[in-house]
């Protein structure tokens, strides 16, 4: 699998590197009355990892839904490859086939056996037979460390390990960009490192990865660019380093002091 | 090296053991009580004399038997198609139920309303418009016989019954399972095929099992129309013999039929954890 693979959206056109892999611009989003998203803007270049951080509330996951187009934005646009995937008239199944997503809860079939679960979409997706999704699956399960539990079920597993199936099942696609929603939140501490040194090799490999997340040290070790989301808009971006160890706005650096105590 | 249970624990497991003969003591002699109270007061009320030469008459029984058992064997081929029957149209109108936009509105207000109307009509009424009503309009290839149009009337009443155990295991599956599905490009209705019906289905078993029993005491309600069925049957043996032990015959046939229905839903029942269905001989939850 080659993971940064960039596929041509739009056939006879020629694809620009220098243009972000992903970009959001100016979206909106609101629930009733409360907006969650306020003219948000986010550009992702291919090879790179964003970190979203920002309180509970401030956007985070919704922003990774409206990507996956698990919800409709309310404005603004989101390209993903040069493509305006926000455009009614797209195939949306297409689109969400192209971005893999893991989630807070891991959400793994509980029906499916752990082979099972990675070889749905390819079979149903992208048509691929039994034999050559199970190979397919197999060897990401081994990517991922799990290829002796293919014939597990999720409940047999540990947090840990159902994350690292979500992960593997979100990967088996090959997807243009990764989104992680929280994956480490619902672990226990000791767990949380197996899924981490996952995602940091994930990054060694060339994926393109946003990540919302509360681990700050990870953020720090694996992301390009750290952005702090705050009343539905980045309110600061910047490096690792320069977001988390010395912000210029006030509202991140009171973040930081909440979530790392006095 | 093998474990030893301490003094203290060898202590404790004899004290429930203990315990557990005393339970199993108290259970046999309670029962035992309860069933002797109540076969004398049956047996000591003034009418006994006539009420057992009518309705426990072990000659009239013997003799009534094939004739009931035979009525009985309508009942289950009625059940067994029905039963198949309703599963397929109940499926069909809980996915119409959960179809979305704008092109689907007729056939989903056309499911809605069919539930609304056949869950509030009691079966008598539509086994009776439909037994007596349908051949009334002499429409070519509808049945006459007395066996289809009762099949037809359960599977019209029980269908809407089971089309909402079938939504309510729908709307069970939690909603991050289809996000989860649709994540990875599946399109609705195969989220619906692959994620969404497998668990739910597992889910509504025991439910649906409870429906077959109560399906299986209906399908006696046919007898109205004139099928000769276990309950048609008493009928006439108990006017052959101006006797009502036909009538319990048939009442244990039914009995016996269920019990196993019942006891194979409360296997079920317990293997998906259900809260509340412990073997009737625990008694109660594993806590003390």
């Amino acid at each position: 699998m080659s993971p940064g693979r960039m596929r041509d959206p739009m056939p006879g056109r020629p694809l620009r590197l220098d243009r972000p892999l992903l970009s959001v611009r100016g979206v909106r989003k609101a629930f009733g009355d409360h907006v969650v998203l306020d003219d948000l803007s986010l550009d992702v270049h291919a090879h790179k990892v964003v970190v979203l951080i920002g309180a509970s509330g401030s956007g985070k996951s919704t922003l990774l839904r409206c990507i996956d187009l698990l919800e409709d934005v309310d404005d603004g646009v989101i390209e993903l490859e040069g493509q305006d995937i926000t455009d009614p008239r797209l195939d949306a199944n297409a689109v969400r086939a192209r971005i893999g997503m893991v989630f807070q809860a891991y959400n793994l079939f509980p029906h499916l056996r752990v082979i099972d679960n990675v070889t749905l979409a390819p079979r149903l997706v992208h048509k691929a037979s039994r034999a050559e999704a199970e190979a397919e699956a197999l060897a990401v399960l081994e990517r991922v460390g799990l290829a002796a539990k293919a014939q597990a079920f999720p409940d047999e597993l540990s947090g840990g390990q159902q994350q690292r199936v979500a992960i593997a099942r979100a990967l088996v696609g090959k997807p243009a960009v990764m989104l992680l929603d929280e994956v480490t939140s619902a672990l226990d501490p000791e767990l949380v490192g197996e899924v981490l040194t996952l995602l940091a090799e994930l990054k060694q490999a060339g994926l393109t990865m946003v990540i919302a997340t509360h681990e700050m040290g990870f953020a720090r070790e694996v992301a390009d660019e750290v952005c702090f989301l705050h009343e539905g808009r980045v309110h600061e971006r910047g490096t690792p380093a320069q977001v988390l160890g010395n912000p210029r706005e006030e509202r991140t650096r009171e973040f930081l002091r909440r979530i790392t105590g006095p | 090296m093998s474990w030893v249970p301490s003094e203290r624990q060898q202590e404790r497991d004899a004290y429930r053991r203990s315990r557990a003969r005393r339970s199993t003591a108290v259970a046999f002699l309670s029962t035992f009580a309860l069933v002797a109270i109540a076969v004398l007061a049956l047996v000591s009320s003034p009418g006994w004399p006539r009420v057992k030469a009518s309705f426990f008459d072990w000659d009239v029984a013997v003799e009534s038997f094939p004739a009931i058992l035979q009525g009985l064997w309508l009942n289950i081929r009625v059940m067994a198609v029905s039963a198949v029957l309703i599963v397929i149209v109940a499926m069909g109108l809980a996915l119409a139920r959960t179809l979305r936009g704008p092109v689907f509105f007729p056939v989903r207000a056309l499911a809605t309303g069919y539930v609304d109307v056949f869950r509030g009509l009691p079966l008598i009424l539509v086994l009776l418009l439909v037994g007596f009503g349908l051949p009334g309009l002499r429409l070519q290839g509808i049945p006459t016989s007395a066996v289809a149009l009762g099949t037809l009337a359960l599977v019209l009443t029980y269908s809407a019954y089971v089309a909402e155990v079938f939504r309510a295991g729908i709307e069970s599956v939690h909603p991050s399972q289809v996000a989860a599905a649709r994540s990875l490009g599946l399109t609705r209705a195969q989220a619906m095929r692959h994620v969404v019906l497998p668990q739910a289905v597992r889910r509504v078993i025991p439910p649906l099992l409870n429906d077959l029993v109560a399906l299986s005491k209906d399908s006696g309600l046919i007898s109205i129309l004139g099928a000769i069925d276990a309950v048609r049957a008493a009928q006439i043996e108990t006017a052959r013999y101006a006797n009502f032990t036909p009538y319990v015959v048939a009442g244990v046939l039914f009995v016996a039929l269920t019990i196993p229905l019942t006891r194979f839903t409360d296997v079920l029942a317990r293997r998906s954890g259900w809260v509340g269905a412990q073997s009737t001989l625990a008694g109660g939850g594993a806590l003390r």
